[in-house]
Protein backbone atom coordinates (compact mmCIF):
# COMPACT_ATOMS: atom_id res chain seq x y z
CA UNK A 1 0.00 0.00 0.00
CA UNK A 2 0.91 3.67 -0.08
CA UNK A 3 1.11 6.49 -2.58
CA UNK A 4 3.23 7.56 -4.97
CA UNK A 5 4.33 4.04 -6.55
CA UNK A 6 4.69 5.90 -9.79
CA UNK A 7 6.99 8.66 -8.91
CA UNK A 8 10.21 7.21 -9.55
CA UNK A 9 9.19 6.65 -13.14
CA UNK A 10 7.28 10.23 -13.59
CA UNK A 11 11.15 11.38 -11.92
CA UNK A 12 12.99 9.93 -14.38
CA UNK A 13 10.84 11.29 -16.98
CA UNK A 14 11.00 14.34 -16.12
CA UNK A 15 14.71 14.31 -16.93
CA UNK A 16 15.03 12.15 -19.63
CA UNK A 17 14.43 13.26 -23.31
CA UNK A 18 11.11 13.25 -24.64
CA UNK A 19 9.26 10.42 -26.19
CA UNK A 20 7.72 12.56 -28.87
CA UNK A 21 9.64 14.23 -31.65
CA UNK A 22 9.57 17.40 -33.44
CA UNK A 23 7.96 16.59 -36.61
CA UNK A 24 7.95 18.07 -39.44
CA UNK A 25 11.51 19.42 -38.28
CA UNK A 26 12.65 15.34 -37.71
CA UNK A 27 11.50 12.55 -39.06
CA UNK A 28 10.30 9.54 -38.14
CA UNK A 29 11.81 6.27 -38.64
CA UNK A 30 10.31 4.22 -41.15
CA UNK A 31 10.48 0.45 -41.25
CA UNK A 32 10.69 -1.50 -44.70
CA UNK A 33 7.60 -2.88 -44.89
CA UNK A 34 5.73 0.15 -43.93
CA UNK A 35 2.60 0.74 -45.94
CA UNK A 36 3.14 3.96 -47.37
CA UNK A 37 1.80 4.38 -50.60
CA UNK A 38 1.21 2.49 -53.85
CA UNK A 39 3.51 2.58 -56.50
CA UNK A 40 3.10 1.51 -60.11
CA UNK A 41 6.31 0.89 -62.90
CA UNK A 42 4.94 2.14 -66.10
CA UNK A 43 7.77 0.04 -68.10
CA UNK A 44 6.40 -3.52 -67.51
CA UNK A 45 2.69 -3.07 -66.52
CA UNK A 46 0.53 -4.46 -69.09
CA UNK A 47 -3.14 -2.66 -68.26
CA UNK A 48 -4.42 -5.91 -67.46
CA UNK A 49 -6.85 -4.63 -64.73
CA UNK A 50 -6.59 -7.06 -61.88
CA UNK A 51 -5.70 -4.47 -59.66
CA UNK A 52 -8.60 -2.35 -60.58
CA UNK A 53 -11.06 -5.73 -60.20
CA UNK A 54 -9.15 -6.56 -57.09
CA UNK A 55 -9.01 -3.12 -55.12
CA UNK A 56 -12.12 -3.30 -52.44
CA UNK A 57 -12.68 0.97 -52.65
CA UNK A 58 -12.67 0.69 -56.23
CA UNK A 59 -9.75 3.50 -56.13
CA UNK A 60 -7.85 2.23 -59.33
CA UNK A 61 -9.07 2.94 -62.77
CA UNK A 62 -7.11 1.22 -65.41
CA UNK A 63 -8.28 2.90 -69.13
CA UNK A 64 -6.84 0.35 -71.36
CA UNK A 65 -8.16 2.51 -74.47
CA UNK A 66 -6.61 5.58 -73.19
CA UNK A 67 -2.99 3.95 -71.98
CA UNK A 68 -3.27 5.35 -68.61
CA UNK A 69 -3.86 3.93 -65.34
CA UNK A 70 -5.11 6.01 -62.46
CA UNK A 71 -5.36 6.25 -58.84
CA UNK A 72 -7.59 7.90 -55.84
CA UNK A 73 -5.08 8.18 -53.30
CA UNK A 74 -7.82 9.71 -51.26
CA UNK A 75 -9.71 6.84 -51.27
CA UNK A 76 -6.92 4.43 -51.08
CA UNK A 77 -6.89 2.45 -48.13
CA UNK A 78 -2.97 0.95 -48.36
CA UNK A 79 -4.73 -2.31 -47.89
CA UNK A 80 -2.43 -3.93 -50.29
CA UNK A 81 -4.43 -6.32 -52.53
CA UNK A 82 -3.16 -4.86 -56.04
CA UNK A 83 0.35 -5.29 -55.44
CA UNK A 84 -0.11 -9.07 -54.33
CA UNK A 85 -2.24 -9.52 -57.42
CA UNK A 86 -0.45 -7.59 -60.05
CA UNK A 87 0.73 -10.92 -61.97
CA UNK A 88 3.64 -8.60 -63.84
CA UNK A 89 4.67 -7.13 -59.95
CA UNK A 90 4.54 -3.71 -61.83
CA UNK A 91 2.70 -2.33 -58.60
CA UNK A 92 4.77 -1.66 -55.29
CA UNK A 93 4.17 -0.78 -52.02
CA UNK A 94 7.01 2.41 -51.07
CA UNK A 95 7.86 2.88 -47.17
CA UNK A 96 6.83 6.75 -47.95
CA UNK A 97 3.71 8.77 -47.28
CA UNK A 98 2.40 11.05 -49.98
CA UNK A 99 2.80 14.61 -48.63
CA UNK A 100 -0.19 16.63 -47.53
CA UNK A 101 -2.49 18.55 -50.24
CA UNK A 102 -5.07 20.73 -49.97
CA UNK A 103 -7.70 19.45 -52.87
CA UNK A 104 -8.10 16.11 -53.89
CA UNK A 105 -6.81 14.83 -56.94
CA UNK A 106 -6.36 11.62 -58.94
CA UNK A 107 -2.85 10.18 -59.84
CA UNK A 108 -2.44 9.47 -63.56
CA UNK A 109 0.41 7.48 -64.96
CA UNK A 110 0.55 7.42 -68.69
CA UNK A 111 1.18 3.43 -69.67
CA UNK A 112 2.33 1.66 -73.02
CA UNK A 113 2.37 -1.93 -72.94
CA UNK A 114 4.38 -3.49 -74.98
CA UNK A 115 2.81 -5.77 -77.59
CA UNK A 116 3.53 -9.35 -76.39
CA UNK A 117 6.16 -10.26 -78.58
CA UNK A 118 4.65 -13.50 -80.64
CA UNK A 119 1.71 -10.52 -82.19
CA UNK A 120 4.71 -7.77 -82.81
CA UNK A 121 6.17 -10.70 -84.92
CA UNK A 122 3.46 -11.53 -86.67
CA UNK A 123 2.09 -7.93 -87.28
CA UNK A 124 6.01 -7.18 -89.12
CA UNK A 125 5.82 -10.21 -91.13
CA UNK A 126 2.17 -10.12 -91.97
CA UNK A 127 2.72 -9.16 -95.85
CA UNK A 128 5.41 -11.78 -95.97
CA UNK A 129 3.89 -14.86 -93.89
CA UNK A 130 2.28 -17.94 -95.94
CA UNK A 131 -0.88 -18.31 -93.98
CA UNK A 132 -0.63 -21.66 -91.70
CA UNK A 133 -3.30 -23.78 -92.80
CA UNK A 134 -4.01 -24.44 -96.50
CA UNK A 135 -7.68 -22.44 -96.98
CA UNK A 136 -10.25 -25.76 -97.26
CA UNK A 137 -13.26 -24.87 -99.98
CA UNK A 138 -16.38 -24.35 -98.88
CA UNK A 139 -17.50 -27.62 -99.57
CA UNK A 140 -14.85 -29.14 -97.44
CA UNK A 141 -15.38 -27.11 -94.50
CA UNK A 142 -19.44 -28.30 -94.68
CA UNK A 143 -18.37 -31.99 -94.79
CA UNK A 144 -15.68 -31.38 -92.04
CA UNK A 145 -18.92 -29.42 -89.82
CA UNK A 146 -20.73 -32.11 -90.45
CA UNK A 147 -18.14 -34.87 -89.57
CA UNK A 148 -18.08 -32.98 -86.22
CA UNK A 149 -22.04 -32.72 -85.41
CA UNK A 150 -22.54 -36.30 -86.20
CA UNK A 151 -22.54 -37.33 -82.54
CA UNK A 152 -23.92 -34.24 -81.40
CA UNK A 153 -27.36 -33.69 -79.59
CA UNK A 154 -30.06 -33.12 -82.46
CA UNK A 155 -30.94 -29.72 -81.17
CA UNK A 156 -27.50 -27.99 -80.84
CA UNK A 157 -26.40 -29.92 -84.31
CA UNK A 158 -29.38 -28.09 -85.93
CA UNK A 159 -28.06 -24.87 -84.43
CA UNK A 160 -24.12 -25.10 -85.26
CA UNK A 161 -25.58 -26.07 -89.41
CA UNK A 162 -27.28 -22.64 -88.96
CA UNK A 163 -24.32 -21.00 -87.89
CA UNK A 164 -22.27 -22.57 -90.48
CA UNK A 165 -24.59 -21.46 -92.94
CA UNK A 166 -25.41 -17.91 -92.14
CA UNK A 167 -20.97 -17.74 -91.87
CA UNK A 168 -20.97 -19.12 -95.39
CA UNK A 169 -24.03 -16.33 -96.83
CA UNK A 170 -22.01 -13.70 -95.04
CA UNK A 171 -18.53 -14.41 -96.44
CA UNK A 172 -20.17 -14.80 -100.09
CA UNK A 173 -22.31 -11.66 -99.73
CA UNK A 174 -18.17 -10.12 -98.87
CA UNK A 175 -16.66 -11.17 -102.12
CA UNK B 1 -37.00 11.64 0.15
CA UNK B 2 -35.13 13.99 -2.53
CA UNK B 3 -36.80 14.04 -5.76
CA UNK B 4 -35.76 11.83 -9.12
CA UNK B 5 -33.74 13.42 -11.48
CA UNK B 6 -32.37 11.92 -15.12
CA UNK B 7 -28.81 13.49 -15.53
CA UNK B 8 -27.94 12.05 -19.52
CA UNK B 9 -24.30 11.39 -19.67
CA UNK B 10 -22.92 11.04 -23.19
CA UNK B 11 -22.56 10.31 -26.04
CA UNK B 12 -20.16 13.22 -25.79
CA UNK B 13 -18.35 12.94 -22.91
CA UNK B 14 -14.55 13.54 -21.93
CA UNK B 15 -14.41 9.51 -20.67
CA UNK B 16 -15.64 8.11 -22.78
CA UNK B 17 -13.74 7.22 -26.59
CA UNK B 18 -17.06 6.19 -28.34
CA UNK B 19 -20.61 7.60 -28.07
CA UNK B 20 -22.61 5.92 -25.57
CA UNK B 21 -25.42 7.47 -24.31
CA UNK B 22 -26.71 6.58 -20.42
CA UNK B 23 -29.92 7.93 -19.12
CA UNK B 24 -29.36 8.10 -15.22
CA UNK B 25 -31.62 8.11 -13.08
CA UNK B 26 -30.09 10.13 -9.75
CA UNK B 27 -31.73 10.42 -6.30
CA UNK B 28 -29.50 13.01 -4.97
CA UNK B 29 -25.86 11.73 -6.07
CA UNK B 30 -26.91 7.90 -5.80
CA UNK B 31 -27.77 6.59 -9.60
CA UNK B 32 -31.20 4.60 -9.11
CA UNK B 33 -31.14 3.09 -12.81
CA UNK B 34 -29.12 3.84 -16.08
CA UNK B 35 -30.73 3.48 -19.62
CA UNK B 36 -28.38 3.05 -22.02
CA UNK B 37 -28.75 4.20 -25.60
CA UNK B 38 -26.77 3.12 -28.60
CA UNK B 39 -27.22 3.71 -32.53
CA UNK B 40 -24.87 7.09 -32.58
CA UNK B 41 -22.41 5.35 -34.97
CA UNK B 42 -23.83 2.62 -36.91
CA UNK B 43 -22.08 2.26 -40.51
CA UNK B 44 -23.73 -0.68 -41.91
CA UNK B 45 -20.91 -2.42 -42.85
CA UNK B 46 -22.58 -5.69 -42.60
CA UNK B 47 -24.61 -4.80 -45.29
CA UNK B 48 -21.41 -4.11 -47.39
CA UNK B 49 -20.99 -8.25 -48.65
CA UNK B 50 -23.39 -7.44 -51.29
CA UNK B 51 -20.76 -5.84 -53.29
CA UNK B 52 -17.40 -6.55 -51.39
CA UNK B 53 -16.53 -10.51 -52.40
CA UNK B 54 -15.32 -12.59 -49.42
CA UNK B 55 -11.99 -11.72 -50.23
CA UNK B 56 -12.58 -7.95 -50.27
CA UNK B 57 -14.78 -8.01 -47.59
CA UNK B 58 -11.68 -9.01 -45.10
CA UNK B 59 -10.37 -5.34 -45.33
CA UNK B 60 -14.25 -4.26 -44.08
CA UNK B 61 -14.17 -6.62 -41.55
CA UNK B 62 -10.69 -5.18 -40.02
CA UNK B 63 -12.24 -1.59 -40.02
CA UNK B 64 -14.86 -2.32 -37.67
CA UNK B 65 -12.65 -1.24 -34.67
CA UNK B 66 -9.85 0.23 -34.56
CA UNK B 67 -8.65 -1.42 -31.43
CA UNK B 68 -9.29 -5.38 -32.36
CA UNK B 69 -8.77 -4.78 -36.11
CA UNK B 70 -6.50 -7.59 -36.31
CA UNK B 71 -9.08 -9.81 -34.38
CA UNK B 72 -11.96 -8.81 -36.62
CA UNK B 73 -9.92 -9.91 -39.60
CA UNK B 74 -8.47 -13.28 -38.31
CA UNK B 75 -12.04 -14.46 -36.74
CA UNK B 76 -14.14 -13.45 -40.29
CA UNK B 77 -10.73 -15.57 -42.02
CA UNK B 78 -11.45 -18.05 -39.72
CA UNK B 79 -15.07 -18.32 -40.50
CA UNK B 80 -15.00 -18.27 -44.33
CA UNK B 81 -11.94 -20.99 -44.23
CA UNK B 82 -14.42 -22.97 -41.90
CA UNK B 83 -17.32 -22.13 -45.04
CA UNK B 84 -15.23 -23.19 -47.54
CA UNK B 85 -13.86 -26.14 -45.60
CA UNK B 86 -10.49 -25.27 -46.13
CA UNK B 87 -6.94 -26.07 -43.32
CA UNK B 88 -4.52 -23.40 -43.50
CA UNK B 89 -0.90 -23.97 -42.84
CA UNK B 90 0.48 -24.29 -39.53
CA UNK B 91 2.65 -21.27 -39.59
CA UNK B 92 -0.17 -18.92 -40.65
CA UNK B 93 -1.98 -20.36 -37.74
CA UNK B 94 1.05 -19.28 -35.38
CA UNK B 95 1.55 -15.97 -36.76
CA UNK B 96 -2.10 -14.86 -36.36
CA UNK B 97 -2.07 -15.91 -32.53
CA UNK B 98 1.05 -13.82 -32.24
CA UNK B 99 -0.36 -10.55 -33.48
CA UNK B 100 -3.83 -11.27 -31.92
CA UNK B 101 -2.36 -11.60 -28.62
CA UNK B 102 0.06 -8.64 -29.66
CA UNK B 103 -2.80 -6.88 -30.33
CA UNK B 104 -4.14 -7.79 -26.72
CA UNK B 105 -1.68 -6.52 -25.20
CA UNK B 106 -1.80 -3.00 -26.73
CA UNK B 107 -5.60 -2.72 -26.29
CA UNK B 108 -5.26 -3.78 -22.47
CA UNK B 109 -2.55 -1.12 -22.00
CA UNK B 110 -4.72 1.18 -24.08
CA UNK B 111 -7.63 0.67 -21.86
CA UNK B 112 -5.57 1.16 -18.62
CA UNK B 113 -4.31 4.48 -19.78
CA UNK B 114 -8.29 5.07 -20.32
CA UNK B 115 -9.21 3.86 -16.92
CA UNK B 116 -6.47 6.16 -15.13
CA UNK B 117 -7.50 8.91 -16.71
CA UNK B 118 -11.13 7.94 -15.66
CA UNK B 119 -10.08 7.68 -12.02
CA UNK B 120 -8.20 11.26 -12.35
CA UNK B 121 -4.22 9.82 -12.85
CA UNK B 122 -3.04 11.72 -15.99
CA UNK B 123 0.62 10.58 -15.10
CA UNK B 124 -0.34 7.04 -15.07
CA UNK B 125 -2.33 7.41 -18.20
CA UNK B 126 0.78 8.78 -20.32
CA UNK B 127 2.76 6.42 -18.96
CA UNK B 128 0.74 3.58 -20.21
CA UNK B 129 0.20 4.81 -23.66
CA UNK B 130 3.71 5.58 -24.22
CA UNK B 131 4.45 1.86 -23.34
CA UNK B 132 1.48 0.79 -26.36
CA UNK B 133 3.27 2.98 -28.80
CA UNK B 134 6.36 0.23 -28.30
CA UNK B 135 3.68 -2.50 -29.32
CA UNK B 136 2.56 -0.04 -32.29
CA UNK B 137 6.05 -0.10 -33.57
CA UNK B 138 5.99 -3.44 -33.54
CA UNK B 139 3.40 -4.08 -35.36
CA UNK B 140 4.60 -1.66 -37.62
CA UNK B 141 7.80 -3.09 -38.41
CA UNK B 142 6.05 -6.74 -39.06
CA UNK B 143 2.64 -5.92 -40.91
CA UNK B 144 3.62 -2.54 -42.11
CA UNK B 145 0.72 -0.96 -40.26
CA UNK B 146 -0.27 0.44 -37.12
CA UNK B 147 -3.64 0.19 -36.36
CA UNK B 148 -5.08 -1.01 -39.98
CA UNK B 149 -3.04 -3.98 -40.76
CA UNK B 150 -4.44 -6.22 -43.57
CA UNK B 151 -2.06 -9.08 -42.99
CA UNK B 152 -4.85 -11.59 -43.17
CA UNK B 153 -6.23 -13.21 -46.01
CA UNK B 154 -8.22 -16.13 -46.05
CA UNK B 155 -5.95 -18.87 -46.40
CA UNK B 156 -3.30 -17.56 -44.28
CA UNK B 157 -1.48 -14.20 -43.86
CA UNK B 158 0.08 -12.13 -46.07
CA UNK B 159 3.16 -11.05 -44.50
CA UNK B 160 5.67 -13.86 -43.11
CA UNK B 161 7.44 -13.03 -39.22
CA UNK B 162 11.34 -13.18 -40.31
CA UNK B 163 13.58 -14.73 -37.84
CA UNK B 164 15.06 -11.13 -37.31
CA UNK B 165 11.28 -9.50 -36.50
CA UNK B 166 11.10 -12.65 -34.00
CA UNK B 167 13.65 -11.53 -32.22
CA UNK B 168 12.88 -7.70 -32.20
CA UNK B 169 9.64 -8.45 -31.41
CA UNK B 170 10.59 -10.50 -28.35
CA UNK B 171 13.42 -7.75 -27.05
CA UNK B 172 10.32 -4.90 -27.43
CA UNK B 173 8.26 -7.16 -24.96
CA UNK B 174 11.18 -8.27 -23.08
CA UNK B 175 12.23 -4.63 -22.40
CA UNK B 176 8.14 -3.56 -21.80
CA UNK B 177 8.13 -6.21 -18.87
CA UNK B 178 10.38 -3.95 -16.80
CA UNK B 179 7.90 -0.74 -16.91
CA UNK B 180 4.82 -2.57 -16.99
CA UNK B 181 5.60 -4.21 -13.86
CA UNK B 182 6.13 -0.25 -12.66
CA UNK B 183 2.43 0.63 -14.04
CA UNK B 184 0.95 -2.63 -12.38
CA UNK B 185 2.30 -1.97 -9.25
CA UNK B 186 0.29 1.45 -9.47
CA UNK B 187 -2.36 0.34 -10.55
CA UNK B 188 -2.69 -2.84 -7.85
CA UNK B 189 -1.36 -0.88 -4.88
CA UNK B 190 -1.47 2.64 -5.01
CA UNK B 191 -3.75 3.54 -1.99
CA UNK B 192 -5.47 6.24 -3.70
CA UNK B 193 -6.19 4.04 -7.04
CA UNK B 194 -7.45 1.58 -5.23
CA UNK B 195 -9.45 4.08 -3.15
CA UNK B 196 -11.71 4.27 -6.19
CA UNK B 197 -11.75 0.81 -7.38
CA UNK B 198 -12.07 -1.01 -4.56
CA UNK B 199 -15.95 -2.47 -3.79
CA UNK B 200 -17.35 0.20 -6.62
CA UNK B 201 -19.28 -1.66 -9.51
CA UNK B 202 -19.89 -5.18 -7.46
CA UNK B 203 -21.62 -7.93 -9.72
CA UNK B 204 -21.62 -11.35 -8.07
CA UNK B 205 -20.68 -14.50 -10.36
CA UNK B 206 -24.58 -15.78 -10.40
CA UNK B 207 -25.50 -12.34 -11.90
CA UNK B 208 -22.63 -12.08 -14.58
CA UNK B 209 -24.03 -15.41 -15.59
CA UNK B 210 -27.20 -15.02 -15.63
CA UNK B 211 -26.84 -11.75 -17.67
CA UNK B 212 -23.85 -13.49 -20.13
CA UNK B 213 -21.30 -11.40 -19.50
CA UNK B 214 -18.19 -11.76 -21.35
CA UNK B 215 -14.07 -11.46 -21.15
CA UNK B 216 -12.33 -10.24 -19.07
CA UNK B 217 -15.76 -8.04 -17.17
CA UNK B 218 -17.61 -11.77 -16.59
CA UNK B 219 -13.64 -12.98 -15.37
CA UNK B 220 -13.66 -10.48 -13.01
CA UNK B 221 -16.44 -11.94 -11.44
CA UNK B 222 -15.15 -15.43 -11.63
CA UNK B 223 -17.23 -16.33 -14.41
CA UNK B 224 -14.68 -18.40 -16.95
CA UNK B 225 -15.97 -17.89 -20.49
CA UNK B 226 -12.73 -17.51 -22.15
CA UNK B 227 -12.87 -19.26 -25.94
CA UNK B 228 -9.41 -19.58 -26.22
CA UNK B 229 -9.90 -22.38 -24.20
CA UNK B 230 -11.36 -24.19 -26.91
CA UNK B 231 -7.79 -24.14 -28.57
CA UNK B 232 -9.05 -22.91 -31.79
CA UNK B 233 -6.08 -22.57 -34.24
CA UNK B 234 -2.49 -22.19 -32.75
CA UNK B 235 -4.38 -21.83 -29.60
CA UNK B 236 -4.36 -25.25 -28.86
CA UNK B 237 -0.55 -25.93 -29.18
CA UNK B 238 -0.25 -24.24 -26.02
CA UNK B 239 1.47 -26.60 -23.47
CA UNK B 240 -0.75 -25.04 -20.77
CA UNK B 241 -3.17 -22.07 -21.35
CA UNK B 242 -5.82 -21.04 -17.64
CA UNK B 243 -7.73 -18.22 -17.85
CA UNK B 244 -6.98 -14.99 -15.18
CA UNK B 245 -10.23 -15.05 -12.75
CA UNK B 246 -10.91 -13.13 -10.06
CA UNK B 247 -13.46 -13.52 -7.63
CA UNK B 248 -13.94 -9.96 -6.04
CA UNK B 249 -16.39 -8.71 -9.45
CA UNK B 250 -15.84 -4.80 -8.50
CA UNK B 251 -13.78 -2.48 -10.69
CA UNK B 252 -10.68 -3.62 -8.63
CA UNK B 253 -10.49 -6.68 -10.06
CA UNK B 254 -11.46 -5.94 -13.85
CA UNK B 255 -7.93 -3.57 -13.57
CA UNK B 256 -6.26 -6.54 -11.99
CA UNK B 257 -7.81 -9.10 -14.09
CA UNK B 258 -6.77 -7.03 -17.42
CA UNK B 259 -2.96 -6.26 -16.10
CA UNK B 260 -2.48 -10.09 -15.52
CA UNK B 261 -3.76 -10.65 -18.97
CA UNK B 262 -0.99 -8.52 -20.55
CA UNK B 263 1.54 -10.84 -19.34
CA UNK B 264 -0.13 -13.66 -20.00
CA UNK B 265 -0.13 -12.44 -23.38
CA UNK B 266 2.91 -12.14 -23.69
CA UNK B 267 4.00 -15.36 -22.46
CA UNK B 268 1.76 -16.53 -24.99
CA UNK B 269 3.87 -14.93 -27.73
CA UNK B 270 6.90 -15.97 -26.45
CA UNK B 271 5.69 -19.79 -26.38
CA UNK B 272 4.85 -19.58 -29.88
CA UNK B 273 7.92 -18.02 -30.99
CA UNK B 274 9.38 -20.18 -29.80
CA UNK B 275 7.49 -23.45 -31.11
CA UNK B 276 6.70 -21.85 -34.59
CA UNK B 277 6.80 -24.36 -37.37
CA UNK B 278 8.36 -23.55 -40.83
CA UNK B 279 6.78 -23.81 -44.06
CA UNK B 280 3.88 -22.15 -45.90
CA UNK B 281 2.49 -18.76 -44.46
CA UNK B 282 -0.95 -19.35 -46.90
CA UNK B 283 -2.46 -21.45 -49.37
CA UNK B 284 -4.70 -20.38 -52.56
CA UNK B 285 -7.81 -19.91 -51.57
CA UNK B 286 -10.47 -20.02 -55.16
CA UNK B 287 -13.69 -20.31 -56.05
CA UNK B 288 -17.10 -19.80 -53.95
CA UNK B 289 -18.53 -21.56 -51.22
CA UNK B 290 -21.52 -24.18 -51.42
CA UNK B 291 -24.62 -22.22 -51.88
CA UNK B 292 -26.26 -22.28 -48.43
CA UNK B 293 -23.56 -22.90 -46.80
CA UNK B 294 -23.03 -22.11 -43.05
CA UNK B 295 -20.34 -21.46 -40.56
CA UNK B 296 -20.05 -19.97 -37.44
CA UNK B 297 -17.13 -19.32 -35.68
CA UNK B 298 -15.77 -17.49 -31.86
CA UNK B 299 -13.17 -15.75 -30.64
CA UNK B 300 -11.06 -13.74 -27.50
CA UNK B 301 -11.45 -10.17 -28.70
CA UNK B 302 -9.40 -8.01 -26.03
CA UNK B 303 -12.99 -7.40 -24.54
CA UNK B 304 -14.48 -10.89 -24.86
CA UNK B 305 -15.78 -13.56 -26.76
CA UNK B 306 -16.62 -12.55 -30.34
CA UNK B 307 -19.01 -14.37 -32.58
CA UNK B 308 -19.05 -14.58 -36.34
CA UNK B 309 -21.82 -16.63 -38.33
CA UNK B 310 -21.58 -16.62 -42.55
CA UNK B 311 -24.12 -18.09 -44.68
CA UNK B 312 -23.34 -18.39 -48.47
CA UNK B 313 -25.31 -17.98 -51.65
CA UNK B 314 -22.77 -19.83 -53.77
CA UNK B 315 -21.28 -16.62 -55.20
CA UNK B 316 -18.35 -15.01 -54.28
CA UNK B 317 -20.89 -12.42 -52.48
CA UNK B 318 -22.45 -13.64 -49.26
CA UNK B 319 -25.80 -13.93 -48.76
CA UNK B 320 -25.10 -12.95 -44.77
CA UNK B 321 -22.73 -12.18 -42.57
CA UNK B 322 -23.15 -11.28 -38.61
CA UNK B 323 -21.14 -10.57 -35.76
CA UNK B 324 -21.97 -10.42 -31.90
CA UNK B 325 -19.81 -8.20 -30.40
CA UNK B 326 -18.77 -8.11 -26.83
CA UNK B 327 -19.56 -5.14 -25.56
CA UNK B 328 -23.34 -5.73 -26.88
CA UNK B 329 -23.03 -8.81 -24.55
CA UNK B 330 -21.94 -6.68 -21.37
CA UNK B 331 -24.33 -3.81 -21.68
CA UNK B 332 -26.40 -5.48 -20.08
CA UNK B 333 -24.48 -6.19 -17.04
CA UNK B 334 -22.97 -2.68 -17.31
CA UNK B 335 -26.44 -1.24 -16.47
CA UNK B 336 -26.74 -3.46 -13.45
CA UNK B 337 -23.51 -2.47 -11.94
CA UNK B 338 -24.70 1.26 -12.21
CA UNK B 339 -27.11 0.66 -10.58
CA UNK B 340 -26.62 2.13 -7.12
CA UNK B 341 -23.33 3.48 -7.57
CA UNK B 342 -22.63 7.34 -6.69
CA UNK B 343 -22.59 9.75 -9.55
CA UNK B 344 -18.89 10.00 -9.06
CA UNK B 345 -18.26 6.74 -10.20
CA UNK B 346 -20.31 6.07 -13.43
CA UNK B 347 -17.32 7.22 -15.63
CA UNK B 348 -14.73 4.26 -13.94
CA UNK B 349 -17.76 1.18 -13.84
CA UNK B 350 -18.72 2.54 -17.71
CA UNK B 351 -15.12 2.40 -18.79
CA UNK B 352 -14.39 -1.01 -17.09
CA UNK B 353 -16.26 -2.80 -19.55
CA UNK B 354 -14.26 -1.24 -21.84
CA UNK B 355 -17.04 -0.49 -24.23
CA UNK B 356 -16.36 -0.61 -27.83
CA UNK B 357 -19.66 1.32 -29.34
CA UNK B 358 -18.02 0.76 -32.95
CA UNK B 359 -18.09 -2.34 -32.93
CA UNK B 360 -21.31 -3.28 -31.58
CA UNK B 361 -23.18 -0.64 -34.09
CA UNK B 362 -20.52 -1.62 -36.90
Amino acid sequence: MGSFKLGGMTLKSLFSKPETIMYPVQERYKPEGLKGHIAIDVETCILCGICQKTCPTGSIVVDKAGEEWRIDRFSCVQCGACWRACPKDSLTMENTYTTPSTSKFIDTFEVHPKKPERKAAAETSEAAAAPKKPVMSIEEQRAAMEAKIANMDPEKAAKVRANFEAKIAKLQASE
Amino acid sequence: MAKSTIIPFGPQHPVLPEPLHLDLVVDDERVVEAVPQIGFIHRGLEKLTETRDYNQFIYVAERICGICAFGHSMGYAETIEKLMEVQIPERAEYIRVILHELSRVHSHILWMGLAADAFGYESLFMHCWRLRERVLDVFEMTTGGRVIFSDVCVGGVNRDLTPEMQKKMLDVLNGLKDEYATLCNAFLNDSSVKSRLVGVGYISQESAFAQGMVGPFARASNVNNDVRCYGNGAYGKLSDFQPILDTDGDCYARVKVRALEVLQSIDIIEELLRTIPDGEIAIKVKGSPKPGAQASNTLEQPRGECYYYAKSNGTKYLERMRMRTPTSMNLAGMTTALAGCELADVNMIVLTIDPCISCTER
